[in-house]
């Protein structure tokens, strides 16, 4: 092998390598693997639900049909309305996964930005974000997340901005700790030992160091925020009715649970699988992320 | 003479405490001559790795100067001083924890030139990576390995590349082999020497070993609670030591000389004072066997031969 063909492989290959390289170590758990096809087909499902299922039928009722049992008009059957039940669902699982989705991604985004920080210059800036957060903390997330929407007023964007900052303290919480940690170890030395600014050893080297368990914490806390969005539905505040969403599916339905219990374990197993396999992938995520899991 | 190339004077590095403030580094004033080695010897805590730190500025001292090539430093701030500390590198003392785990071997190596950019563009910046790797040992086969992947002298020979990498012209060994096992000691060493060879680096290295501070320094500097007691080129201290602390150490030393058994030992007794606000005499007067009333009183580092200085009563007195 010559010289340059060997350098070509490795210095400018170099990041698309490491990415590459974490494809094939999540490829390798077969867990993580099942919990991302799973998740994959959900959101593809819930994605193209226009293609194969018109939406009114998820809002459109029709009480004769009341209380359908599942048939192959009616998959999962009807609810008291008539409404259908599989229509429901794959409608609702766009804004339960797109809100889940989103709320997290804020509240990752801004948890490991202000918690990083907090953790990373130490000092007065410490303590200004993390008294922040223990007052957010300290107000039940439910509570928060009614104050305001009670302020900014109902709908979806409100909603979401709710949740994400009632979601944002433990984030922060967890990045903190974990960049605590790391701050003081050599290699940060190593690198301010060579003039590296602290922005560059916030992201090139802390940040890849913290994204494990802040991924782990970031998955728990998707399926805490898809039972919180059905929390907010069903208090009135989340979701407007008649839109479908997996937790005001289930509220819905609780007075005739005795007699069609199928009405609400049906969206209960989706929101169980869709929070498992959330679980799932952001384990291998974890383990696929450190270099130290290759064998 | 050669040229100085480092020279510090009265650095003084005190880290407030709830009782007053660590006199970590205390009054230390030395010069490091282009292509010389200055071995900082001392026990655990005695101030040698914070000394270093300091010099690079990794930690700011609290008074003194820092002078290279000629200019202090220290007041120097940004771009300016970015510009100087590429000259100035370290090497760590545990290759565990002074590498970044999720990074391999090149990027680790790349890492402080893309940072400097002493060097621009991809394909230079892979020669200069290849050269350096293979000066310390590194094959191209190691580009993509991880550090937890590698055998401890590996890794110190990736800590050594990254500070070499730049071309600094002096260089901190923090201790860079007492994490290692003694046949790789040897290796890490003997390319240390080289590289001093054939780059004219200037080192100061720090260890507890006097073994291996007589293997590589030029010269070598004593120090106690922050203080320096002794300083003298490493014959002169080797065969003419007169600080009681000074001498304490090299009896420490093992011998394989079956003759030299029965040597006159110096065993310390007591344990180092508290570093915390520390009166204004010697340091080492509770633990000296030789303290008298006059120890109370300062003492600075005194010439009592060429290249040797001392900073004890009894031995002013007594060689003068």
């Amino acid at each position: 092998m010559t010289k340059k063909k060997n350098r070509n492989q490795t210095s400018p290959g170099a990041k698309k390598s490491k990415w590459a390289l974490v494809w094939i170590r999540f490829r390798k758990n077969k867990l993580a693997m099942v919990g991302l096809t799973v998740l994959v087909i959900l959101l593809l499902a819930a994605l193209l639900a226009p293609l194969y299922i018109d939406y009114s039928q998820a809002t459109k009722q029709s009480i004769r049909e009341a209380f359908e049992p599942p048939s192959s008009r009616h998959l999962f059957g009807t609810d008291q309305y008539g409404r259908d039940l599989f229509a429901r669902i794959i409608y609702g699982g766009r804004i339960s996964l797109f809100a889940g989705l989103v709320t997290m991604g804020i509240a990752f985004l801004c948890g490991i930005t202000l918690g990083g920080s907090a953790g990373f210059f130490g000092g007065r800036t410490d303590t200004i974000i993390m008294r922040f957060c223990d007052v957010l903390m300290s107000v039940p997330g439910i509570l928060l997340s009614m104050s305001i929407v009670a302020a900014l007023g109902q709908g979806l964007i409100k909603m979401l901005i709710a949740l994400s900052v009632s979601q944002i303290p433990r984030q922060a919480r967890t990045a903190r700790a974990s960049v605590m940690t790391l701050r003081n170890q050599e290699f940060i030395e190593a690198a301010r030992c060579c003039g590296t600014s602290n922005r560059r050893i916030l992201f090139k080297h802390i940040i890849p160091n913290v994204l494990g368990p802040l991924i782990v914490g970031v998955m728990m806390g998707l399926g805490g925020t898809i039972l919180q969005i059905a929390s907010l539905g069903f208090l009135g505040i989340g979701i407007a009715p008649p839109t479908p969403e997996w937790g005001t599916i289930i509220s819905e339905n609780q007075n005739n649970l005795m007699y069609y219990p199928h009405l609400g374990i049906i969206p209960g197993v989706f929101i169980m699988i869709a929070v498992l396999s959330l679980n799932f992938v952001g384990d291998g995520l974890r383990d696929a992320l450190d270099p130290k899991m290759k064998n | 003479m050669s040229e100085v190339l480092l020279e510090t004077r009265n650095l003084k590095k005190y880290f407030p405490h709830k009782l007053g403030y660590v006199h970590a580094v205390d009054d230390v004033t030395l010069k490091i001559n282009i292509g010389e080695t200055l071995g900082v010897v001392g026990e655990s805590g005695c101030g040698k790795s914070t000394l270093g730190r300091t010099i690079l500025r990794l930690l700011e001292p609290t008074e003194g100067e820092v002078i290279y090539e000629g200019r202090n430093i220290l007041p120097l701030k940004g771009k300016e001083f970015r510009k100087i500390q590429t000259g100035m590198q370290m090497v760590f003392q545990d290759p565990y924890s002074s590498l970044n785990p999720r990074m391999s071997v090149y990027d680790l190596i790349a890492e402080p030139l893309k940072v400097c950019k002493t060097v621009t563009g991809k394909e230079a910046m892979a020669k200069k990576v290849q050269e350096t790797m293979e000066l310390c040992g590194l094959s191209e086969r190691h580009n993509n390995v991880y550090p937890h992947e590698m055998d401890g002298g590996r890794r110190q020979r990736v800590g050594l590349a990254r500070a070499l990498v730049l071309d600094p012209k002096f260089v901190v060994c923090d201790e860079p082999v007492s994490a290692l096992d003694v046949s790789i000691q040897a290796q890490i060493l003997n390319l240390l020497m080289d590289m001093q060879e054939s780059r004219n680096l200037a080192y100061m290295f720090i260890t507890h070993d006097l073994c291996v501070v007589r293997h590589i320094s030029s010269n070598i500097m004593v120090m106690y609670m922050g203080q320096v007691v002794e300083y003298a080129t490493k014959d002169e201290i080797f065969a003419h030591h007169v600080h009681p602390y000074t001498k304490a150490l090299m009896s420490a030393i093992p011998t394989a000389d079956l003759s030299r058994r029965n040597r006159e030992r110096h065993v310390l007794k007591g344990e180092v004072s508290n570093p915390i606000n520390p009166a204004p005499g010697c340091r080492f007067t509770p633990r000296c066997p030789y303290a008298g009333k006059k120890c109370q009183e300062p003492q600075p580092l005194t010439q009592i031969a060429p290249d040797h200085f001392v900073a004890c009563h009894e031995c002013v007195s007594f060689s003068s």
